[in-house]
């Protein structure tokens, strides 16, 4: 096993989840909508996704209702945003709170008083030639080849993507010119919401194969961040998750050396948000925002 | 067709403040009766246990007040942020850095008086809570950038330091456990009445929040905050210093959400732990939201949520209902509260919709 090989392999394995997650709250962003549910979305994936799992025996259906609890909590941002025009963080914040407290209160309705942890077999590699780099899991796979490029395409390529954008850079023009700004956002936040639930179900579902409390670990936080870090472009999105997964993939590893085990590895955990941060400071009112962020759009 | 709208109101409903929080948490109880149901019991008796039966004790209704001090502080911290329009979604990592400040306090004051050390600990709970605020205030201010993700942002780092001075330098170095060493005894907030834990923080919150209320209600820093608040353009027309203004807002909002920090540190574990705070800066939004970001309001809001989340533990064990059926509720009454404050300004109209009927 060479080093560089595992941490390649390391960086594809960690960054999936970020890249779930990262383009699904890309397209509530371009729609115009903050989606804070993404920490509550992605902890819900990973629970419900286990759940069904667990109980039925079948990863695909797992997967299913990651999806399925994804969308539902996407439409509930839209209620809230869309239709009532609330306060989108404030919304954001209060789906996470909802969502997380709801999973972990069946989680302990349906395990409590079992001695042991409930496990599944998750979701095994794919074996590709031997090659240890591309010893990947299938929703590794589909993350980079499939959801990227195809959300790529709809986004930018599309007359779907192409009204995406409209309303969230000027709802008024995109009303304007026919397109339903609600049913648009809507639509945005329901893809983007089942991409979370997918991103949060790959942990129960492919990497851990069981479901523990706090598993999210504020990854959803990182995606809003490498949202901004990308700039709203799903490819350079995507390059931050590489990015933040390659350095995280490589301190574990490097923690390992003697000289480097005195380093706390939290300072790297915290690299994501710090860089967000000084970015954002040092591009200041540069900061190319969608027009119509954080504006619920009512006809005047 | 006939399309519901909703129409701008000519003026708030007055009306309106009043019922809206009782409207919030009926709906609330309504919605979150399904949980209650899937856990095999019944919805009255829950919110009974949830709600009356914590008050019915003079240990739980005490624990009542240990459990809403630091909501009384994040509250009060969030509702005068958003008041100015600033908002601070960054309690909860203020809070952080306010309990490290206050843990590092706790073991250097020993030789002090004990009123000096105790000032000690709010002190600096309120200077690392402004700290953490000052950045994204600075960026708010200067570089026109927005608050919300930067205070956001924030949180996880400072509970990211908060681990790592844990798991590091602060690692307890006879049991290895990651937790700070014990402050001195000069410096822990006395009780305040016997047989409970209801400490000096419960008072510093309520000194707070009543010098808060006078600062809001009764002077023209009041006044002028709230300007900026419901219009920055007109608050700059008048005359009004707006940068400065909102600074001061996110600093003080910062500083009054390091105290609460300071307080879980020094009236409640003695120490700095990973678990100091469950999500008291998160839930200080609620609280404020809940408490129509008045500062009356935000105390009634603050007891409520204390006396619930007493009440979610002991319906754990009497009912066998879960006691994260709290944070359920607490989410949910925040979603159905800011609904429900659209209302306020709006009113919903029945009309036949006109052109192509879409909204």
């Amino acid at each position: 096993m060479s080093f560089l090989s595992d941490v390649i392999a390391a960086t594809f394995r960690n960054a999936t989840p970020l890249v779930y997650g990262t383009v699904g709250e890309t397209y509530c962003e371009r729609a115009g909508i903050l989606n804070l549910g993404i920490e509550g979305t992605m902890y819900a994936g990973a629970f419900y996704g286990f759940l069904v799992a667990e109980t039925t025996g079948s990863l695909l259906l797992g997967l299913v209702a990651a999806i399925a609890v994804g969308v539902g909590a996407g439409a509930l941002m839209g209620v809230l945003t869309v239709s009532f025009g609330t306060n989108q963080h404030v919304a954001g914040l209060g789906t996470t709170l909802f969502l997380i407290g709801a999973a972990e209160f069946v989680n302990r309705l349906q395990y409590r008083g079992s001695q042991e942890q409930a496990t599944i077999d998750p979701f095994g590699t794919i074996d590709v030639f031997g090659i240890e780099a591309l010893s990947q899991y299938a929703l590794t796979y589909v993350a980079f080849l499939v959801v990227v490029p195809l959300a790529w395409w709809v986004l930018m390529r599309t007359t779907l993507g192409l009204n995406i954008r409209a309303v969230g850079e000027n709802p008024e023009a995109a009303d304007a010119a026919g397109v339903s700004v609600a049913r648009t956002r809507y639509l945005a936040l329901i893809i983007g919401g089942a991409l979370m639930g997918l991103g949060g179900a790959f942990f129960t579902l492919a990497a851990l194969g069981s479901f523990t409390l706090g598993i999210i670990a504020g990854r959803g936080w990182v995606c809003i961040a490498l949202v901004i870090f990308g700039r709203w472009r799903i490819g350079r999105g995507v390059l931050g998750a590489l990015l933040f997964a390659g350095v995280y993939a490589l301190q574990l590893r490097l923690r390992l050396l003697p000289a480097l085990s005195d380093v706390p590895f939290e300072l790297l955990l915290a690299l994501p948000y710090v860089v967000v941060i000084v970015a954002l400071a040092v591009s200041g009112r540069n900061v190319s925002y969608p027009g119509a962020y954080l504006k619920p759009y009512r006809r005047a | 067709m006939i399309g519901v709208r909703l129409e701008a109101r000519a003026a708030p409903a007055r009306w309106f403040d009043l019922a809206v929080a009782p409207i919030a948490i009926a709906v609330t109880f309504v919605l979150t009766m399904g949980f209650v149901l899937a856990a095999g019991a019944s919805p009255l008796e829950a919110y009974d246990t949830f709600i009356v039966e914590p008050l019915t004790s003079r240990y739980t209704g005490l624990e009542v007040l240990v459990a809403a001090t630091p909501l009384l502080f994040t509250g009060a911290a969030v509702a005068i942020a958003f008041r100015a329009g600033y908002w601070n979604i960054g309690a909860e990592g203020q809070l952080l850095v306010g309990a490290i400040a206050a843990a590092w306090a706790g073991t250097v004051v020993e030789d002090l008086p004990r009123v000096l050390a105790i000032a000690t600990m709010a002190g600096l709970g309120a200077l690392g809570g402004a700290v953490w605020a000052l950045g994204p205030a600075l960026m708010r201010v200067y570089l026109g950038v927005d608050e919300v993700v930067t205070t956001l942002l924030l949180n996880p780092v400072a509970l990211l330091i908060v681990t790592g001075l844990l798991n590091g330098p602060w690692r307890n170095p006879e049991t290895h456990f990651p937790e700070s060493e014990r402050i001195s005894a000069n410096a822990e907030f006395p009780q305040i009445l016997s047989d409970s834990r209801v400490h000096l923080g419960f008072v510093l919150a309520l000194a707070i929040i009543v010098a808060a209320w006078f600062v809001l209600a009764r002077t023209a820093t009041g006044l002028r905050l709230r300007a900026i608040g419901l219009s920055p353009e007109g608050a700059r027309f008048a005359g009004i210093g707006v940068e400065r203004l909102l600074l001061q807002a996110a600093l003080v909002s910062g500083a009054i959400a390091g105290v609460a920090g300071a307080s879980e540190v020094a009236g409640i574990s003695y120490q700095l732990t990973d678990g100091i705070s469950s999500g008291f800066g998160y839930t200080g939004i609620v609280v404020a939201t809940l408490g129509g970001l008045t500062m009356p309001g935000v105390v009634i809001a603050a007891l409520f949520l204390g006396d619930l989340v007493v009440g979610a533990d002991s319906a754990g064990f009497e009912l066998g209902v879960p006691s994260q059926l709290a944070d359920i509720v607490k989410g949910v009454l925040l979603l159905v509260l800011i609904a429900l404050l659209v209302f306020r300004h709006y009113r919903v109209s029945l009309r036949r919709a006109q052109g192509r009927g879409r909204s």
